[in-house]
C-alpha cells in the first residue's frame, strides 16, 4: 500500500522585490499512515511553506503532492477547500480561534460547514472537549480560556471533521514550558490514537517525541532521524 | 453559522454598529418620507379641491375665491341663472365673514360662513345637528374650545364691528347645535356657519344679497369646460374657474417636486450604502486574520460571502425598519406642524402612507443592503489564505 501522503520534488518561489525568494528547493519524502513526524530546522528555513502545501492552503510552483491518493497539487480554489474541510486539521501557532464563538461553537464550526446535523455536531463536541480535557469549558469564550486552553480548544476543533492529516505549525511556540509538556503529552496520545501528524516546532522536546524528525535548511531536507 | 457569525460580528463593535444603525435609519426615514409627501401632494391635492364634487367656482370680477373681501351683489338672481344653466346640477352660494363673540373676558373672532345647508359644500358634520333653523350654528372644535362653549350653548355673534367706533352692525343669540370639520380652512382657525340669508341679514345693508363665491356642481357626463364658458357667458359680473384647470398646474409644478424628492430619496440611499459598504469593509480587514483561518480550515467561499452579505443585510434591515418608524413619527410630526400654517386647510394631508410605499423603501434598502455587502464580501473571500496568516503571525 501507498503512503498516505507522498511529497515528490515539490518546490515553492516567493517573487520579491529583490528578485525570487526559493522557499522551498525541490523536497521529496513520504508519510505513513500512523506516523508523526516532526519538521525542523532554523527560521526561514521553509518548514510553513512546507506545511502550507501539505494542507492545501498554497500550491507548489513545481513537483506533486498526493494525499490519501488525492492530488493535491491540481486541486482548484473549490475542490482545496473541500479538501481542508475534510482531510486535514490545521493547528496554528497562535490558536486563532475565533474570538465572537465560545470553545463548543469554535470546535462546531467545520462540522457546520460539512453540513453535519445538529445533534450529532453536539454530541461529537462535548466528545472531542472530553477527549482534549475541557469537558467544563463549553461555553467559555476564547478570552476567558489560557494559552493553553485555547490551543486544545484549536486541537479539537482540527479534529472535528476526522481528518486524514493532522497538520501543526509550531503549537508550542507560544506556551510555556509546563504547558508545552502538556501539549506534547496530548499529541502523544493522538498519535497513539491513530492521528498521523506532522509538526513544525522549534522545540527540542516536541521534536524528540515525534517517531521522526526532518531537518530542513534553506528550503531543503539535509537531514532525516529516526527513534 | 453564517448568520449567527454576522450578527456576532456586528455586536463586537457595538458603538460603531449603532451609529451605523443610525445613519441607515435616518436616510430610511428621509426616503420614506420623501415618498410619502410626493405621493400626499399628488393624490391630496385634486382631491382636496374637488371634495363634494363641485369643479367650478364663481368669485367676484378679477379675483379667485376668498382672495379680497370683495363679494357678488344680486346673488339670488344669479344663482337662480345658474342653476338654469345647462349640465349644472347644483349651485352653493357662500358669504365669508368675521363675527366676535366674548367668550369669559376675550373676544373671539371666528370665520363665519353663511351657507345653504342642503347644498354646503364647506364642511362636514362630526357631532350633533346641522342647520336646522335660522339660530343654529356649527363650530369646528377651535372655536368650542376658544369660546368654552359646549352643544346646546346659547351664544351671542356680533358681525361688522368697527374697531375705530367700537360698534358692530348686527348682533344676535344663536344656539351651538352641532361641531363640524370644515375643509378649507385650517385647525387653529375658529370657524363656524349659520343659514347664509342670517348672516346676510347681519351685515346690513352692505351685505344683503351678497355672496363671496358660489361653487357650482356640473353633471358627472358633461364637458366641465362647456359648463364653465356657458356660465361665464350668463354672468358678465363674475369670474368662473375651473379647477381642473388649476390642478392640472398644480400637478405639474407636483411633477417636479415629485422628481426633486426622488433624487434626493435616491442620494440619501446612496450614502446609506456607503456607509454600510464602509463599515464592514473596515470590520472584514480587521477580521483578515480570522477569515483566513476560517478558510484554512476548510470554510467554503460561498459561506464566507453569505456571512459578509447577511452583515449588510443585517444592518440595512434593522437600521431600515427603525428608519421607518422614525419616518412615520417625522411625517406625522411635519404634517401637524404644516397643518397649523395659518390658513392651512383641515383635509389637506401632505404625508400619505401607502403600505405599497414602505414596501418599496425597504425593498430599496433591503437591495441596497445585498449591494453594499459585495464589495466587502468579495474581498473578504479572496483573501490570500497563506499570506494572510503568515502577515497576521508575524503582526
Ligand atoms: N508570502 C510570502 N511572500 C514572500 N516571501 C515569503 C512569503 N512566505 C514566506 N516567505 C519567505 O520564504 C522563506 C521561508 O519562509 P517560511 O516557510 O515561513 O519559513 P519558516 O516557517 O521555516 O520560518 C523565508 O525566506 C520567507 O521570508
Ligand atoms: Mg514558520
Amino acid at each position: 500500500m501507498s503512503a498516505l501522503v507522498q511529497v515528490r520534488d515539490l518546490a515553492r518561489d516567493y517573487s520579491m522585490g529583490s528578485g525570487p525568494v526559493h522557499a522551498l528547493r525541490g523536497v521529496s519524502f513520504d508519510v505513513e499512515q500512523g506516523e508523526w513526524v516532526a519538521i525542523v530546522g532554523p527560521s526561514g528555513c521553509g518548514k510553513s511553506t512546507l506545511l502550507n502545501l501539505l494542507g492545501a492552503v498554497d500550491s507548489p510552483d513545481a513537483g506533486s503532492l498526493t494525499i490519501a491518493g488525492e492530488r493535491v497539487d491540481r486541486l482548484d480554489d473549490r475542490a482545496a477547500t473541500t479538501f481542508r474541510l475534510r482531510r486535514i486539521g490545521f493547528v496554528f501557532q497562535r490558536f486563532y480561534l475565533m474570538p465572537a464563538l465560545t470553545a463548543a461553537e469554535n470546535i462546531e464550526l467545520p462540522m457546520a460547514e460539512a453540513r453535519i446535523v445538529r445533534t450529532e455536531r453536539r454530541a461529537r463536541v462535548q466528545e472531542l472537549l472530553g477527549y482534549v480535557g475541557l469537558a467544563g469549558r463549553a461555553d467559555h469564550r476564547p478570552s476567558q480560556l489560557s494559552g493553553g486552553e485555547q490551543q486544545r480548544v484549536a486541537i479539537a476543533r482540527a479534529l472535528a471533521n476526522k481528518p486524514a492529516l493532522l497538520l501543526a505549525d509550531e503549537p508550542t511556540g507560544e506556551l510555556d514550558a509546563a504547558t508545552g509538556l502538556e501539549m506534547i503529552d496530548l499529541f502523544r496520545r493522538l498519535n497513539r490514537d491513530g492521528t498521523t501528524i506532522v509538526v513544525v516546532t522549534h522545540d527540542a522536546q516536541m521534536a524528540a517525541a515525534a517517531a521522526r524528525r526532518i531537518q530542513m535548511r534553506d528550503g531543503a531536507i539535509i537531514a532525516e532521524a529516526v527513534t | 453559522m453564517p448568520f449567527r457569525l454576522a450578527l456576532l460580528a456586528l455586536l463586537r463593535h457595538k458603538a460603531r454598529t449603532m451609529l451605523a444603525l443610525l445613519g441607515i435609519a435616518v436616510s430610511a426615514a428621509l426616503l420614506l418620507d420623501m415618498v410619502m409627501l410626493a405621493t400626499g401632494m399628488r393624490d391630496n391635492f385634486q382631491g382636496f379641491l374637488l371634495l363634494r364634487g363641485y369643479q367650478l367656482r364663481v368669485a367676484p370680477k378679477g379675483t379667485l375665491p376668498f382672495d379680497s373681501d370683495a363679494t357678488i351683489d344680486s346673488a339670488a338672481t344669479l344663482v337662480a341663472a345658474i342653476a338654469r344653466v345647462s349640465g349644472v346640477v347644483a349651485v352653493s352660494p357662500v358669504l365669508g365673514a368675521q363675527s366676535q363673540t366674548t367668550a369669559h373676558d376675550s373676544t373671539v373672532t371666528a370665520f363665519t360662513l353663511g351657507i345653504d345647508p342642503r347644498v354646503q359644500g364647506d364642511y362636514e358634520l362630526l357631532r350633533g345637528a346641522d342647520l336646522a333653523d335660522s339660530v343654529s350654528i356649527v363650530a369646528n372644535e377651535r372655536w368650542l374650545a376658544l369660546t368654552r362653549h359646549r352643544l346646546g350653548d346659547t351664544v351671542q355673534l356680533a358681525v361688522g364691528y368697527d374697531p375705530q367706533l367700537r360698534t358692530v352692525v348686527g348682533q344676535r343669540a344663536f344656539i351651538v347645535r352641532g361641531v363640524a370639520r370644515f375643509f378649507y380652512t385650517g385647525t387653529t382657525q375658529p370657524t363656524i356657519a349659520m343659514r347664509l340669508p342670517v348672516l346676510q341679514e347681519m351685515g346690513g345693508n352692505a351685505r344683503r344679497d351678497h355672496v363671496s363665491l358660489l361653487m357650482v356642481k356640473a353633471g358627472d357626463d358633461v364637458d366641465v369646460e362647456a359648463v364653465r364658458a356657458r356660465i361665464q357667458a350668463a354672468g358678465a359680473r363674475v369670474s368662473v374657474i375651473s379647477l381642473e384647470g388649476a390642478t392640472a398646474q398644480v400637478e405639474q409644478r407636483l411633477a417636479y417636486f415629485r422628481q426633486l424628492a426622488l433624487v434626493l430619496g435616491s442620494i440619501s440611499l446612496g450614502v446609506g450604502i456607503l456607509l454600510v459598504t464602509t463599515l464592514i469593509t473596515i470590520g472584514v480587514n480587521e477580521r483578515a486574520g480570522e477569515i483566513a483561518v476560517m478558510r484554512a480550515i476548510g470554510v467554503a467561499k460561498r459561506s464566507i460571502v453569505t456571512q459578509v452579505v447577511t452583515e449588510g443585510l443585517l444592518l440595512s434591515g434593522v437600521g431600515a425598519f427603525s428608519g421607518l418608524l422614525i419616518g412615520l413619527v417625522t411625517a406625522q410630526w411635519l404634517e401637524r406642524i404644516l397643518a397649523d400654517f395659518p390658513g392651512m386647510p383641515a383635509t389637506f394631508r401632505f404625508f400619505v402612507f401607502q403600505p405599497h410605499d414602505a414596501g418599496l423603501a425597504l425593498g430599496m434598502l433591503g437591495s441596497a443592503g445585498v449591494l453594499a455587502g459585495i464589495y466587502p464580501a468579495w474581498r473578504a473571500s479572496s483573501l490570500p489564505i497563506a499570506g494572510t496568516l503568515r502577515r497576521e503571525a508575524v503582526a
